[in-house]
């Protein structure tokens, strides 16, 4: 077969081949496109995973504590956002929420997706928090308590630091899974790289350069988070414990 | 100092304590043994709040600890506790275990509680391990950091749950030692153990629980001497057997 890889070279407009490869004065090679699509492909992914670790982190809490309004509010919270598939949420955030609340209307649809993403990762990041507090021994929470901690301290001194040390490798497969979500933006017209790859291998016919471009674009993206999160795992690791260092 | 009132205690159906009262004056020393389930954790637990209970009252230097305006942080931060399994928390040394409580509930300055944990620690006879994390220390040390990190918050009382009795035989004798010598100084204590070599040595008192009641609680010469139920009598001859 041919490769053409010079296709990234060319004019977005007229499909002229341009000199270094990048647009000027206006004009937009396909590899601009492509980076400003992986650049929004890394935008709704970072933006997201910072809604699901804020919200997931949030919820599992709560569903640990002695407190049922709280636990219920958790588990009701994990459950929604579980069981409806991402791309029907993605819709929903896009086109019926704002005709049911009129002030969303104006929100762009990257916030929306951002969202989205966001609430149903923080779905899984949620019971990924549960499952490691209550893999802690009871007796830490009491220790804590009869120590004088208030519960909001026992857990920001003694569950927490212990719990999220403990899941940071599924929260890696989770954040890397949002990457690869991301992918439901284009849904609702998000220039990111999915929807790079299929406008552009329309226009340009050269859909195998695109997508292997891409392919690896994701699995750069994805695979240097997975890298990042690893080094911050050894670094955390605490020493004397099993799978601790020194 | 503490005082217990007719408490009892239901988990769903099955009640765990029924009717339990006593005192334990400051000073005081008393040892609560009994066979397992019989309630003995539960009732420890009672006495700083980390269990509720549904009837009776426990009062602790005449604070109500059952009541729902009591400040149980502010109480329990006085209170120490020693459990069976240390529960020192990993993923801090043991300077910053003996810190933490310090700093964060009493208010004192790094530097202040540093000093003092230190000085617990040679009093356990631990200091070298001062920057060490509790996973690379042995049970028995642990519990000793157990013992100074409840003794760096300057309790009113203390409270242990079965503190030996995850530790291997050899290290039993020196978490004991810590124990006894806290005792002789004039340490209120409140000890769930089957060490009656412990509580013929320091205990005032020796209660007796089964099935979630106290059926014996005399002077320590007394049970020892002649425990009058029979289930006591029963009890001691087993763990004395061996
Ligand atoms: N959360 C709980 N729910 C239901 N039952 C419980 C709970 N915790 C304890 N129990 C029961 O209450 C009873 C008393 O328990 P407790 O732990 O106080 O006994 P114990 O005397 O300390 O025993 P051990 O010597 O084994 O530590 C036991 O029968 C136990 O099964
Ligand atoms: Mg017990």
């Amino acid at each position: 077969m041919n490769w053409d890889w010079q296709v990234f070279c060319k004019n977005t407009l007229d499909g002229e081949i341009m000199p270094r490869c990048f647009g000027s004065g206006g004009e937009i090679t396909y590899l601009d496109w492509l980076l400003s699509a992986w650049g929004w492909t890394l935008s709704v992914s970072l933006l997201a995973l910072l809604v699901a670790l804020l919200f997931g982190s949030l919820m599992g809490i709560l569903r640990t504590t002695p407190h049922r309004g709280l636990v219920f509010l958790g588990t009701a919270w994990t459950e929604l956002f579980r069981n409806i598939p991402l791309l029907v949420q993605i819709f929903l955030w896009y086109h019926v929420l704002p005709a049911l609340v009129p002030p969303l209307r104006g929100v762009p649809s990257f916030l929306l997706v951002v969202m989205g993403l966001g609430l149903f990762t923080s779905a899984r990041i949620s019971e990924q928090v549960r499952a490691g507090i209550q893999s802690l021994p009871r007796g830490q929470r009491m220790a804590g308590l009869a120590l004088g901690f208030t519960l909001p301290q026992t857990y920001r001194y003694v569950l927490l630091p212990v719990a999220f040390r403990i899941i940071i490798p599924p929260l890696t497969s989770e954040s890397m899974n949002i990457i690869k979500n991301s992918s439901v933006a284009f849904a609702v017209s998000i220039s990111e790289l999915t929807m790079f790859a299929l406008q552009a291998q329309e226009e340009t016919a050269r859909g195998i350069e695109i997508y292997l471009a891409v392919t690896a674009l994701y699995f750069i993206s994805a695979f240097a988070l997975n890298r990042l999160l690893h080094a911050i795992e050894v670094r955390v690791q605490i020493p004397g414990v099993i799978g601790g260092s020194r | 100092m503490i005082e217990i009132r007719n408490v009892s205690k239901w988990y769903g159906q099955f009640q765990v304590l029924t009717d339990c009262s006593t005192k334990i004056e400051k000073g005081e020393v008393v040892v609560v043994c009994g066979p397992s389930g019989s309630g003995k954790s539960t009732l420890i637990k009672c006495v700083n709040g980390l269990e509720s209970f549904q009837q009776g009252e426990v009062i602790v230097n005449g604070i109500s600890v059952g009541d729902a305006k009591t400040n149980l942080p502010k109480l329990r931060a006085h209170v120490g506790m020693v459990f069976q399994h240390f529960e020192l928390f990993p993923h801090l040394t043991i300077t910053e275990n003996l810190e933490i409580g310090q700093v964060k509930v009493l208010g004192r300055s790094r530097d202040e509680a540093r000093e003092r944990g230190l000085k617990l620690l040679d009093r356990v006879g631990l200091r070298s391990q001062a920057d060490k994390y509790p996973g690379q220390l042995s049970g028995g040390q642990q519990q000793r950091v157990a013992i100074a990190r409840a003794l760096a918050m300057d309790p009113i009382c203390m409270l242990f749950d079965e503190p030996t009795s995850a530790l291997d035989p050899e290290m039993i004798n020196e978490v004991l030692d810590v124990m006894v010598e806290l005792a002789t100084e004039g340490m209120t204590m409140m000890v769930v153990t089957h060490e009656m070599g412990f509580a013929r040595k320091v205990a005032h008192r020796v209660i007796f629980m089964d099935q979630g009641r106290i059926i014996e609680d005399a002077a320590k010469e007394d049970f020892f001497g002649t425990p009058r139920s029979e289930r006591a009598q029963l009890f001691l001859s087993k763990i004395l057997g061996h």
